[in-house]
Protein backbone atom coordinates (compact mmCIF):
# COMPACT_ATOMS: atom_id res chain seq x y z
CA UNK A 1 0.00 0.00 0.00
CA UNK A 2 2.78 2.72 1.00
CA UNK A 3 4.43 1.78 -2.05
CA UNK A 4 0.75 2.35 -4.31
CA UNK A 5 0.96 5.72 -2.17
CA UNK A 6 4.13 6.74 -3.68
CA UNK A 7 3.29 6.14 -6.71
CA UNK A 8 0.17 8.23 -6.62
CA UNK A 9 1.81 11.63 -7.60
CA UNK A 10 4.09 9.89 -10.10
CA UNK A 11 1.29 8.56 -12.15
CA UNK A 12 -0.30 11.98 -12.28
CA UNK A 13 2.64 13.32 -14.33
CA UNK A 14 4.25 9.89 -15.78
CA UNK A 15 3.27 10.73 -19.06
CA UNK A 16 5.38 8.76 -20.64
CA UNK A 17 5.22 5.49 -18.87
CA UNK A 18 8.19 3.86 -21.02
CA UNK A 19 11.02 5.69 -18.71
CA UNK A 20 13.30 4.10 -16.95
CA UNK A 21 12.14 5.40 -13.87
CA UNK A 22 8.71 4.32 -13.59
CA UNK A 23 9.29 0.70 -14.95
CA UNK A 24 11.77 0.88 -11.76
CA UNK A 25 8.92 1.95 -9.46
CA UNK A 26 6.42 -0.35 -10.91
CA UNK A 27 8.32 -3.70 -11.06
CA UNK A 28 7.33 -5.81 -8.49
CA UNK A 29 11.17 -6.67 -7.17
CA UNK A 30 11.41 -9.24 -4.17
CA UNK A 31 15.40 -9.90 -4.49
CA UNK A 32 16.55 -6.25 -4.66
CA UNK A 33 14.48 -4.22 -2.04
CA UNK A 34 16.78 -5.46 0.66
CA UNK A 35 15.61 -3.31 3.63
CA UNK A 36 18.78 -2.13 5.89
CA UNK A 37 18.81 -4.44 8.43
CA UNK A 38 19.78 -7.04 5.83
CA UNK A 39 22.10 -5.37 4.24
CA UNK A 40 23.79 -4.73 7.18
CA UNK A 41 23.83 -8.58 7.69
CA UNK A 42 25.27 -9.13 4.53
CA UNK A 43 28.55 -6.64 4.64
CA UNK A 44 28.41 -8.35 8.99
CA UNK A 45 28.93 -11.83 7.00
CA UNK A 46 31.45 -11.13 4.85
CA UNK A 47 33.41 -9.03 7.87
CA UNK A 48 33.84 -11.87 9.70
CA UNK A 49 34.62 -14.69 6.84
CA UNK A 50 37.59 -11.63 6.43
CA UNK A 51 37.94 -11.31 10.34
CA UNK A 52 38.39 -15.37 10.52
CA UNK A 53 40.49 -15.78 7.47
CA UNK A 54 42.79 -12.89 9.04
CA UNK A 55 42.87 -14.60 12.82
CA UNK A 56 43.18 -18.15 11.25
CA UNK A 57 46.11 -16.97 9.49
CA UNK A 58 48.20 -15.33 11.76
CA UNK A 59 48.00 -17.86 14.26
CA UNK A 60 50.00 -19.96 11.85
CA UNK A 61 47.75 -22.58 12.29
CA UNK A 62 48.49 -23.67 8.50
CA UNK A 63 51.45 -22.91 6.42
CA UNK A 64 50.74 -20.10 4.06
CA UNK A 65 50.90 -22.83 1.55
CA UNK A 66 48.01 -24.51 2.70
CA UNK A 67 46.15 -20.87 3.39
CA UNK A 68 47.13 -17.92 2.24
CA UNK A 69 46.38 -14.90 4.63
CA UNK A 70 44.48 -11.64 3.22
CA UNK A 71 47.63 -9.72 2.62
CA UNK A 72 49.21 -12.07 0.87
CA UNK A 73 46.33 -12.78 -1.91
CA UNK A 74 45.67 -8.73 -2.20
CA UNK A 75 49.69 -8.66 -2.71
CA UNK A 76 49.80 -11.57 -5.02
CA UNK A 77 46.39 -10.05 -7.01
CA UNK A 78 48.32 -6.57 -7.27
CA UNK A 79 51.13 -8.50 -8.72
CA UNK A 80 49.46 -10.26 -11.28
CA UNK A 81 47.17 -6.81 -12.29
CA UNK A 82 50.80 -5.11 -12.96
CA UNK A 83 52.83 -8.14 -14.50
CA UNK A 84 49.98 -10.54 -15.96
CA UNK A 85 50.24 -14.34 -14.58
CA UNK A 86 53.08 -15.90 -16.93
CA UNK A 87 53.52 -12.57 -17.92
CA UNK A 88 49.99 -12.41 -19.95
CA UNK A 89 48.06 -9.81 -18.57
CA UNK A 90 44.74 -10.78 -15.93
CA UNK A 91 42.52 -8.91 -18.21
CA UNK A 92 43.56 -11.41 -21.66
CA UNK A 93 42.95 -14.52 -19.47
CA UNK A 94 39.70 -13.04 -17.90
CA UNK A 95 38.72 -11.88 -21.66
CA UNK A 96 39.88 -15.25 -23.11
CA UNK A 97 37.02 -16.93 -20.43
CA UNK A 98 34.59 -14.30 -20.69
CA UNK A 99 34.80 -15.17 -24.80
CA UNK A 100 34.03 -18.29 -24.52
CA UNK A 101 30.75 -17.88 -22.37
CA UNK A 102 29.21 -15.62 -24.36
CA UNK A 103 29.59 -16.66 -27.28
CA UNK A 104 28.03 -19.76 -26.25
CA UNK A 105 25.55 -18.23 -24.00
CA UNK A 106 24.60 -16.17 -27.64
CA UNK A 107 24.42 -19.30 -29.86
CA UNK A 108 22.37 -21.52 -27.04
CA UNK A 109 19.69 -18.23 -26.74
CA UNK A 110 19.37 -17.89 -30.15
CA UNK A 111 19.00 -21.63 -31.11
CA UNK A 112 17.17 -22.60 -27.67
CA UNK A 113 14.27 -19.89 -27.64
CA UNK A 114 13.16 -20.56 -30.74
CA UNK A 115 13.16 -24.62 -30.44
CA UNK A 116 12.27 -24.30 -27.13
CA UNK A 117 8.67 -22.20 -28.04
CA UNK A 118 8.25 -24.05 -31.23
CA UNK A 119 8.50 -27.33 -28.87
CA UNK A 120 6.11 -26.21 -26.39
CA UNK A 121 4.09 -24.91 -29.27
CA UNK A 122 4.00 -28.28 -31.77
CA UNK A 123 3.75 -31.94 -30.37
CA UNK A 124 5.74 -32.93 -33.22
CA UNK A 125 9.01 -30.93 -32.68
CA UNK A 126 8.99 -31.89 -29.43
CA UNK A 127 8.89 -35.78 -30.03
CA UNK A 128 12.46 -34.88 -32.52
CA UNK A 129 13.74 -32.72 -29.64
CA UNK A 130 12.89 -33.46 -26.33
CA UNK A 131 14.27 -37.14 -25.93
CA UNK A 132 17.76 -35.86 -27.30
CA UNK A 133 17.62 -33.48 -24.62
CA UNK A 134 16.78 -35.09 -21.72
CA UNK A 135 19.54 -37.47 -22.74
CA UNK A 136 21.91 -35.34 -22.85
CA UNK A 137 21.33 -33.31 -19.98
CA UNK A 138 22.18 -35.24 -17.20
CA UNK A 139 25.31 -35.55 -18.50
CA UNK A 140 28.33 -34.24 -16.59
CA UNK A 141 29.57 -32.02 -19.41
CA UNK A 142 33.16 -32.80 -18.96
CA UNK A 143 32.19 -36.68 -19.70
CA UNK A 144 31.73 -35.97 -23.15
CA UNK A 145 34.15 -32.65 -23.06
CA UNK A 146 37.26 -35.37 -24.41
CA UNK A 147 35.21 -36.25 -27.42
CA UNK A 148 34.58 -32.44 -28.07
CA UNK A 149 38.31 -32.02 -27.91
CA UNK A 150 39.15 -34.38 -30.40
CA UNK A 151 36.63 -33.31 -32.53
CA UNK A 152 37.00 -29.59 -32.31
CA UNK A 153 40.36 -29.77 -31.13
CA UNK A 154 42.08 -27.79 -28.09
CA UNK A 155 41.06 -24.17 -28.84
CA UNK A 156 38.34 -22.52 -28.39
CA UNK A 157 35.83 -24.14 -30.68
CA UNK A 158 35.13 -27.38 -28.39
CA UNK A 159 34.87 -24.76 -25.07
CA UNK A 160 32.28 -22.86 -26.96
CA UNK A 161 30.75 -26.26 -28.16
CA UNK A 162 30.35 -27.12 -24.84
CA UNK A 163 29.18 -24.22 -23.18
CA UNK A 164 26.75 -24.16 -25.88
CA UNK A 165 25.18 -27.53 -25.29
CA UNK A 166 25.37 -26.93 -21.27
CA UNK A 167 23.62 -23.73 -21.46
CA UNK A 168 20.85 -25.00 -24.18
CA UNK A 169 19.02 -27.46 -21.99
CA UNK A 170 18.47 -25.01 -19.30
CA UNK A 171 16.97 -22.65 -21.69
CA UNK A 172 15.07 -24.96 -24.20
CA UNK A 173 13.24 -26.40 -20.88
CA UNK A 174 12.04 -23.26 -19.84
CA UNK A 175 10.62 -22.26 -22.80
CA UNK A 176 8.67 -25.71 -23.58
CA UNK A 177 7.01 -24.98 -19.82
CA UNK A 178 6.73 -21.37 -20.53
CA UNK A 179 4.70 -22.15 -23.46
CA UNK A 180 2.89 -24.75 -21.84
CA UNK A 181 1.95 -22.93 -18.52
CA UNK A 182 1.39 -19.93 -21.37
CA UNK A 183 -2.52 -18.54 -20.22
CA UNK A 184 -5.00 -19.93 -22.59
CA UNK A 185 -7.18 -17.00 -22.52
CA UNK A 186 -4.46 -14.97 -24.00
CA UNK A 187 -4.19 -16.87 -27.13
CA UNK A 188 -8.29 -17.08 -27.43
CA UNK A 189 -8.51 -13.80 -27.06
CA UNK A 190 -6.12 -12.57 -29.05
CA UNK A 191 -7.53 -15.26 -32.15
CA UNK A 192 -10.82 -13.69 -31.71
CA UNK A 193 -9.38 -10.12 -32.36
CA UNK A 194 -8.07 -11.17 -35.46
CA UNK A 195 -4.68 -12.48 -34.95
CA UNK A 196 -2.98 -14.88 -37.57
CA UNK A 197 -1.07 -17.67 -35.87
CA UNK A 198 2.02 -15.73 -36.59
CA UNK A 199 1.06 -12.54 -34.94
CA UNK A 200 -0.19 -14.42 -31.75
CA UNK A 201 3.50 -16.36 -31.81
CA UNK A 202 5.24 -12.98 -32.11
CA UNK A 203 2.63 -10.27 -29.96
CA UNK A 204 1.31 -12.78 -27.60
CA UNK A 205 3.63 -16.27 -26.87
CA UNK A 206 6.56 -14.80 -27.03
CA UNK A 207 6.39 -11.82 -24.47
CA UNK A 208 4.34 -13.94 -22.20
CA UNK A 209 6.61 -16.24 -22.32
CA UNK A 210 9.70 -14.08 -21.69
CA UNK A 211 9.99 -14.18 -17.90
CA UNK A 212 10.54 -17.97 -17.69
CA UNK A 213 13.07 -17.50 -21.23
CA UNK A 214 14.96 -14.97 -18.73
CA UNK A 215 15.05 -17.25 -15.69
CA UNK A 216 16.29 -20.13 -18.17
CA UNK A 217 19.18 -17.59 -19.35
CA UNK A 218 20.11 -17.08 -15.82
CA UNK A 219 20.33 -20.68 -14.88
CA UNK A 220 22.07 -21.74 -17.89
CA UNK A 221 24.57 -18.85 -17.60
CA UNK A 222 24.96 -20.25 -14.22
CA UNK A 223 25.43 -24.34 -15.96
CA UNK A 224 27.84 -22.71 -18.38
CA UNK A 225 29.98 -20.35 -16.13
CA UNK A 226 30.68 -23.71 -13.77
CA UNK A 227 31.00 -25.62 -16.97
CA UNK A 228 33.46 -23.15 -18.47
CA UNK A 229 36.01 -22.73 -15.27
CA UNK A 230 36.15 -26.95 -15.24
CA UNK A 231 36.64 -27.09 -19.10
CA UNK A 232 39.64 -24.68 -18.84
CA UNK A 233 41.08 -27.24 -15.61
CA UNK A 234 41.02 -30.05 -18.20
CA UNK A 235 42.38 -28.36 -20.93
CA UNK A 236 43.33 -24.98 -22.14
CA UNK A 237 46.36 -22.67 -22.44
CA UNK A 238 44.02 -19.53 -21.25
CA UNK A 239 41.71 -18.27 -19.39
CA UNK A 240 40.69 -17.88 -15.67
CA UNK A 241 40.25 -21.16 -15.11
CA UNK A 242 43.68 -22.57 -16.30
CA UNK A 243 45.14 -20.00 -14.40
CA UNK A 244 44.38 -21.68 -11.28
CA UNK A 245 44.93 -24.73 -12.15
CA UNK A 246 48.71 -23.58 -13.67
CA UNK A 247 48.93 -21.83 -10.15
CA UNK A 248 48.23 -25.38 -8.32
CA UNK A 249 50.56 -27.26 -9.59
CA UNK A 250 53.14 -25.27 -9.09
CA UNK A 251 51.64 -24.43 -5.23
CA UNK A 252 50.91 -20.92 -5.84
CA UNK A 253 47.89 -20.79 -3.57
CA UNK A 254 47.78 -16.77 -3.29
CA UNK A 255 47.36 -17.23 -7.25
CA UNK A 256 44.55 -19.90 -6.55
CA UNK A 257 42.64 -17.23 -4.17
CA UNK A 258 42.98 -14.77 -6.39
CA UNK A 259 41.70 -16.73 -9.23
CA UNK A 260 38.91 -17.76 -7.16
CA UNK A 261 37.62 -14.29 -6.27
CA UNK A 262 37.47 -12.91 -9.17
CA UNK A 263 35.71 -16.31 -11.04
CA UNK A 264 32.79 -15.54 -7.76
CA UNK A 265 32.51 -11.72 -8.57
CA UNK A 266 32.51 -12.27 -11.83
CA UNK A 267 30.26 -14.54 -11.46
CA UNK A 268 27.89 -12.25 -9.42
CA UNK A 269 28.46 -9.04 -11.48
CA UNK A 270 26.91 -10.88 -14.80
CA UNK A 271 24.08 -12.28 -12.83
CA UNK A 272 23.36 -8.67 -11.27
CA UNK A 273 23.88 -7.65 -15.16
CA UNK A 274 20.91 -10.48 -15.65
CA UNK A 275 18.91 -9.62 -13.36
CA UNK A 276 19.13 -5.65 -13.98
CA UNK A 277 18.45 -6.56 -18.04
CA UNK A 278 15.53 -8.54 -16.54
CA UNK A 279 13.58 -6.05 -14.23
CA UNK A 280 13.55 -3.33 -17.26
CA UNK A 281 12.61 -5.68 -20.21
CA UNK A 282 10.15 -7.52 -18.21
CA UNK A 283 8.87 -4.89 -15.91
CA UNK A 284 5.34 -6.00 -15.64
CA UNK A 285 6.22 -9.60 -14.69
CA UNK A 286 4.46 -11.43 -11.67
CA UNK A 287 1.23 -9.34 -13.25
CA UNK A 288 0.43 -11.85 -15.84
CA UNK B 1 -32.75 1.70 -30.70
CA UNK B 2 -34.71 1.21 -33.78
CA UNK B 3 -32.84 -1.58 -34.55
CA UNK B 4 -34.56 -4.01 -32.46
CA UNK B 5 -37.23 -4.46 -33.78
CA UNK B 6 -36.14 -5.55 -36.99
CA UNK B 7 -34.82 -9.13 -36.76
CA UNK B 8 -31.55 -9.77 -38.93
CA UNK B 9 -30.51 -13.08 -37.78
CA UNK B 10 -26.70 -12.93 -36.64
CA UNK B 11 -26.38 -16.40 -35.07
CA UNK B 12 -28.35 -19.39 -35.67
CA UNK B 13 -27.48 -22.55 -33.12
CA UNK B 14 -29.41 -25.82 -34.56
CA UNK B 15 -29.89 -29.04 -32.31
CA UNK B 16 -26.74 -28.28 -30.90
CA UNK B 17 -25.29 -30.62 -28.56
CA UNK B 18 -21.30 -30.80 -27.31
CA UNK B 19 -19.85 -33.56 -24.96
CA UNK B 20 -16.57 -32.89 -23.70
CA UNK B 21 -13.90 -35.98 -23.62
CA UNK B 22 -13.49 -39.02 -25.76
CA UNK B 23 -14.85 -42.82 -25.57
CA UNK B 24 -15.07 -43.98 -22.04
CA UNK B 25 -15.29 -40.68 -20.43
CA UNK B 26 -18.05 -39.09 -22.01
CA UNK B 27 -19.10 -35.72 -19.86
CA UNK B 28 -22.29 -33.67 -22.02
CA UNK B 29 -22.19 -30.00 -21.35
CA UNK B 30 -24.78 -29.24 -23.78
CA UNK B 31 -27.90 -30.67 -25.32
CA UNK B 32 -30.29 -29.75 -28.34
CA UNK B 33 -30.11 -26.31 -28.00
CA UNK B 34 -31.88 -23.92 -30.50
CA UNK B 35 -31.01 -20.61 -30.15
CA UNK B 36 -31.07 -17.47 -32.54
CA UNK B 37 -29.46 -14.48 -32.28
CA UNK B 38 -30.74 -11.28 -34.13
CA UNK B 39 -29.01 -7.75 -34.12
CA UNK B 40 -29.39 -5.62 -31.79
CA UNK B 41 -30.39 -7.87 -28.89
CA UNK B 42 -28.90 -8.22 -25.29
CA UNK B 43 -29.04 -12.08 -24.64
CA UNK B 44 -28.67 -12.79 -21.04
CA UNK B 45 -28.03 -16.42 -19.79
CA UNK B 46 -28.72 -18.04 -16.57
CA UNK B 47 -28.82 -21.66 -15.59
CA UNK B 48 -27.16 -23.53 -12.12
CA UNK B 49 -23.53 -23.51 -12.17
CA UNK B 50 -22.01 -25.95 -14.06
CA UNK B 51 -24.69 -26.13 -16.45
CA UNK B 52 -22.67 -25.27 -19.86
CA UNK B 53 -23.29 -21.27 -19.79
CA UNK B 54 -19.94 -20.97 -21.08
CA UNK B 55 -19.43 -23.79 -23.25
CA UNK B 56 -22.29 -22.67 -24.77
CA UNK B 57 -20.60 -19.07 -25.09
CA UNK B 58 -17.49 -20.65 -26.23
CA UNK B 59 -18.97 -22.70 -29.38
CA UNK B 60 -20.44 -19.25 -30.33
CA UNK B 61 -17.22 -18.03 -30.61
CA UNK B 62 -15.52 -20.79 -31.85
CA UNK B 63 -13.22 -21.95 -29.21
CA UNK B 64 -14.89 -25.74 -29.39
CA UNK B 65 -16.68 -27.70 -32.19
CA UNK B 66 -20.28 -28.45 -31.59
CA UNK B 67 -20.39 -32.36 -31.12
CA UNK B 68 -24.13 -32.41 -33.08
CA UNK B 69 -25.87 -29.77 -34.85
CA UNK B 70 -24.70 -26.41 -35.91
CA UNK B 71 -23.57 -23.22 -35.31
CA UNK B 72 -23.80 -20.40 -37.81
CA UNK B 73 -23.01 -17.07 -38.27
CA UNK B 74 -25.00 -15.01 -40.79
CA UNK B 75 -25.58 -18.59 -42.84
CA UNK B 76 -21.97 -20.05 -42.40
CA UNK B 77 -20.96 -22.30 -40.16
CA UNK B 78 -18.52 -20.90 -37.17
CA UNK B 79 -15.14 -22.46 -37.75
CA UNK B 80 -12.80 -20.93 -35.16
CA UNK B 81 -12.13 -17.58 -33.68
CA UNK B 82 -12.97 -15.12 -35.45
CA UNK B 83 -12.69 -11.17 -34.86
CA UNK B 84 -16.68 -10.75 -35.81
CA UNK B 85 -17.41 -12.18 -32.75
CA UNK B 86 -15.06 -10.41 -29.75
CA UNK B 87 -15.32 -12.45 -26.61
CA UNK B 88 -14.94 -10.91 -23.15
CA UNK B 89 -13.69 -13.07 -20.15
CA UNK B 90 -14.32 -13.11 -16.33
CA UNK B 91 -11.24 -12.10 -15.74
CA UNK B 92 -9.86 -9.81 -18.31
CA UNK B 93 -6.99 -10.99 -20.21
CA UNK B 94 -5.10 -7.74 -21.17
CA UNK B 95 -1.87 -8.05 -22.27
CA UNK B 96 0.80 -6.56 -19.41
CA UNK B 97 3.42 -5.86 -21.65
CA UNK B 98 1.68 -3.50 -23.83
CA UNK B 99 -0.08 -0.44 -22.52
CA UNK B 100 -3.84 0.51 -22.34
CA UNK B 101 -3.75 2.29 -25.59
CA UNK B 102 -1.80 -0.71 -27.28
CA UNK B 103 -4.50 -3.11 -26.02
CA UNK B 104 -7.07 -0.89 -26.92
CA UNK B 105 -5.34 -0.74 -30.77
CA UNK B 106 -4.72 -4.59 -31.03
CA UNK B 107 -7.58 -5.59 -33.16
CA UNK B 108 -7.80 -3.03 -35.59
CA UNK B 109 -4.20 -3.42 -36.11
CA UNK B 110 -4.08 -6.90 -36.50
CA UNK B 111 -6.42 -6.42 -39.29
CA UNK B 112 -4.34 -4.07 -40.73
CA UNK B 113 -6.59 -0.99 -40.27
CA UNK B 114 -4.44 2.25 -41.47
CA UNK B 115 -2.83 4.31 -38.32
CA UNK B 116 -4.88 7.69 -38.78
CA UNK B 117 -8.14 5.26 -37.98
CA UNK B 118 -6.63 3.04 -35.50
CA UNK B 119 -6.02 5.88 -33.75
CA UNK B 120 -9.47 7.61 -34.08
CA UNK B 121 -11.10 3.76 -33.27
CA UNK B 122 -9.03 3.99 -30.24
CA UNK B 123 -9.83 7.40 -29.06
CA UNK B 124 -13.41 6.83 -29.30
CA UNK B 125 -13.96 3.55 -27.17
CA UNK B 126 -11.58 4.40 -24.55
CA UNK B 127 -13.86 7.56 -24.30
CA UNK B 128 -16.82 5.31 -24.90
CA UNK B 129 -15.51 3.16 -21.62
CA UNK B 130 -14.77 6.55 -19.89
CA UNK B 131 -10.95 6.16 -19.89
CA UNK B 132 -9.44 8.76 -21.94
CA UNK B 133 -6.07 9.95 -20.36
CA UNK B 134 -5.03 6.39 -19.23
CA UNK B 135 -4.23 5.41 -22.42
CA UNK B 136 -0.45 5.96 -21.76
CA UNK B 137 -0.91 3.75 -18.52
CA UNK B 138 -0.20 -0.29 -18.53
CA UNK B 139 -2.75 -2.49 -17.91
CA UNK B 140 -1.52 -3.92 -14.55
CA UNK B 141 -1.65 -0.13 -12.75
CA UNK B 142 -5.42 -0.14 -13.22
CA UNK B 143 -7.94 -1.31 -10.74
CA UNK B 144 -10.18 -4.65 -11.81
CA UNK B 145 -12.93 -2.50 -13.35
CA UNK B 146 -10.81 -0.50 -15.35
CA UNK B 147 -9.49 -3.12 -16.86
CA UNK B 148 -12.38 -4.47 -17.58
CA UNK B 149 -13.82 -1.15 -19.67
CA UNK B 150 -10.19 -1.69 -21.34
CA UNK B 151 -10.79 -4.96 -22.39
CA UNK B 152 -14.05 -4.03 -23.44
CA UNK B 153 -12.97 -1.05 -25.36
CA UNK B 154 -10.32 -3.57 -26.64
CA UNK B 155 -13.30 -5.82 -28.39
CA UNK B 156 -15.43 -3.06 -29.68
CA UNK B 157 -12.77 -1.58 -31.18
CA UNK B 158 -13.07 -4.26 -34.20
CA UNK B 159 -16.68 -3.62 -34.25
CA UNK B 160 -18.04 -6.99 -33.93
CA UNK B 161 -21.31 -8.17 -34.99
CA UNK B 162 -21.41 -9.76 -31.17
CA UNK B 163 -20.13 -9.17 -28.08
CA UNK B 164 -20.00 -12.09 -26.10
CA UNK B 165 -19.28 -11.55 -22.59
CA UNK B 166 -18.76 -14.62 -19.95
CA UNK B 167 -19.58 -13.46 -16.57
CA UNK B 168 -17.89 -10.15 -17.35
CA UNK B 169 -18.78 -8.78 -14.12
CA UNK B 170 -18.14 -11.31 -11.37
CA UNK B 171 -14.81 -10.88 -9.87
CA UNK B 172 -16.06 -6.91 -9.43
CA UNK B 173 -16.92 -5.74 -6.20
CA UNK B 174 -21.02 -4.62 -6.05
CA UNK B 175 -20.54 -0.69 -6.65
CA UNK B 176 -18.46 -1.15 -9.13
CA UNK B 177 -20.47 -3.84 -10.94
CA UNK B 178 -23.48 -1.22 -10.94
CA UNK B 179 -21.71 1.41 -12.77
CA UNK B 180 -20.45 -1.33 -15.36
CA UNK B 181 -23.86 -2.72 -16.09
CA UNK B 182 -25.08 1.06 -16.25
CA UNK B 183 -21.76 1.60 -18.90
CA UNK B 184 -22.65 -1.49 -20.61
CA UNK B 185 -25.96 -0.85 -20.96
CA UNK B 186 -25.42 2.56 -22.51
CA UNK B 187 -22.92 1.22 -24.65
CA UNK B 188 -25.33 -1.13 -26.41
CA UNK B 189 -28.16 1.49 -27.01
CA UNK B 190 -25.70 4.08 -28.60
CA UNK B 191 -23.74 1.72 -30.64
CA UNK B 192 -26.60 -0.58 -31.52
CA UNK B 193 -24.32 -3.45 -30.22
CA UNK B 194 -25.29 -6.97 -30.53
CA UNK B 195 -24.61 -8.79 -26.82
CA UNK B 196 -24.73 -12.31 -25.41
CA UNK B 197 -24.16 -12.24 -21.34
CA UNK B 198 -23.40 -14.73 -19.64
CA UNK B 199 -24.60 -14.10 -15.58
CA UNK B 200 -25.27 -15.91 -12.38
CA UNK B 201 -27.41 -12.81 -10.97
CA UNK B 202 -30.69 -12.45 -12.00
CA UNK B 203 -30.85 -9.27 -10.96
CA UNK B 204 -28.29 -8.46 -13.75
CA UNK B 205 -29.54 -10.08 -16.45
CA UNK B 206 -33.25 -8.73 -16.04
CA UNK B 207 -32.00 -5.47 -15.82
CA UNK B 208 -29.62 -5.30 -18.85
CA UNK B 209 -31.53 -8.24 -21.26
CA UNK B 210 -33.82 -7.54 -24.06
CA UNK B 211 -34.09 -11.14 -23.64
CA UNK B 212 -33.14 -13.71 -20.64
CA UNK B 213 -32.43 -17.64 -21.41
CA UNK B 214 -32.40 -20.16 -18.98
CA UNK B 215 -30.29 -23.04 -19.08
CA UNK B 216 -31.04 -26.00 -16.73
CA UNK B 217 -28.45 -28.19 -14.96
CA UNK B 218 -26.33 -30.47 -16.79
CA UNK B 219 -26.38 -31.37 -19.48
CA UNK B 220 -27.45 -27.70 -20.73
CA UNK B 221 -30.88 -27.30 -21.92
CA UNK B 222 -33.13 -24.10 -22.82
CA UNK B 223 -35.47 -24.42 -20.42
CA UNK B 224 -37.33 -20.90 -20.91
CA UNK B 225 -36.69 -17.83 -22.53
CA UNK B 226 -38.03 -14.63 -21.16
CA UNK B 227 -38.83 -11.51 -23.58
CA UNK B 228 -38.10 -8.07 -21.04
CA UNK B 229 -37.85 -4.54 -21.94
CA UNK B 230 -36.43 -3.17 -18.53
CA UNK B 231 -33.29 -2.48 -19.88
CA UNK B 232 -35.33 -0.01 -22.04
CA UNK B 233 -37.09 1.53 -19.52
CA UNK B 234 -34.06 1.73 -17.27
CA UNK B 235 -32.10 3.68 -20.39
CA UNK B 236 -34.96 5.72 -20.99
CA UNK B 237 -35.90 6.98 -17.31
CA UNK B 238 -32.23 7.07 -16.30
CA UNK B 239 -33.29 4.64 -13.10
CA UNK B 240 -33.42 1.64 -11.96
CA UNK B 241 -37.03 2.17 -10.29
CA UNK B 242 -38.56 -0.49 -12.49
CA UNK B 243 -36.92 -3.34 -10.80
CA UNK B 244 -38.72 -2.57 -7.73
CA UNK B 245 -42.41 -3.03 -9.42
CA UNK B 246 -44.69 -6.05 -9.44
CA UNK B 247 -43.72 -7.20 -12.92
CA UNK B 248 -40.08 -7.49 -12.38
CA UNK B 249 -40.69 -9.28 -9.21
CA UNK B 250 -42.79 -11.60 -11.12
CA UNK B 251 -40.35 -12.45 -13.67
CA UNK B 252 -37.46 -12.45 -11.08
CA UNK B 253 -39.39 -15.28 -8.51
CA UNK B 254 -40.53 -17.28 -12.05
CA UNK B 255 -36.53 -17.21 -13.17
CA UNK B 256 -35.24 -18.17 -9.33
CA UNK B 257 -38.11 -21.01 -9.09
CA UNK B 258 -36.71 -22.44 -12.15
CA UNK B 259 -33.34 -22.23 -11.26
CA UNK B 260 -33.81 -23.29 -7.64
CA UNK B 261 -35.47 -26.59 -9.12
CA UNK B 262 -32.83 -27.32 -11.23
CA UNK B 263 -30.33 -27.08 -7.96
CA UNK B 264 -32.19 -29.38 -5.78
CA UNK B 265 -32.74 -32.12 -7.81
Amino acid sequence: MALKNNEEPKKERGKNPTKWADKLVNRNDDTDKKSKTEKVLTILTWSSIFILWFVITKLGIFTPTLLPGPIRVWKAFLHILENGYNSVPIWVHLGASLKRLFVALFFAIFTAVPLGLLSGYFKKVEAVIDSVIEFYRPLPPLAYYTLLVLWFGIDDLSKQVLLFLAAFAPIYIACVSSVRQLNQDFVLSAESLGATQKNIFFKIVLPASMPEIFTGIRTAFGVAYTTLVSAEMVAATSGIGWMVLDASNFLKSEVIFVGIIIMGITGVIIDTGLRFLEKNIIFWKGHV
Amino acid sequence: MTAHSKKESLIKIENMSLVYGKKDKKIPALEDIDLEINRGEFICVLGPSGCGKSTLLRAIAGYLKPTLGKCLMQGNEIDGPDWHRGVIFQSPTLYPWMTVNDNVEFGPKMRGLPKDKIKEIRKYFLDEVKLSGFGNKYTFELSGGMKQRVALARVLANYPQVVLMDEPFGALDALTRDDMQNLIRDIWEENNTTIFFITHDVDEALSLATRVIVLSKRPGKIIKEFKVDFTNKIFKSGTKDVIYQDDYFEVKNEILDIINSQIEK
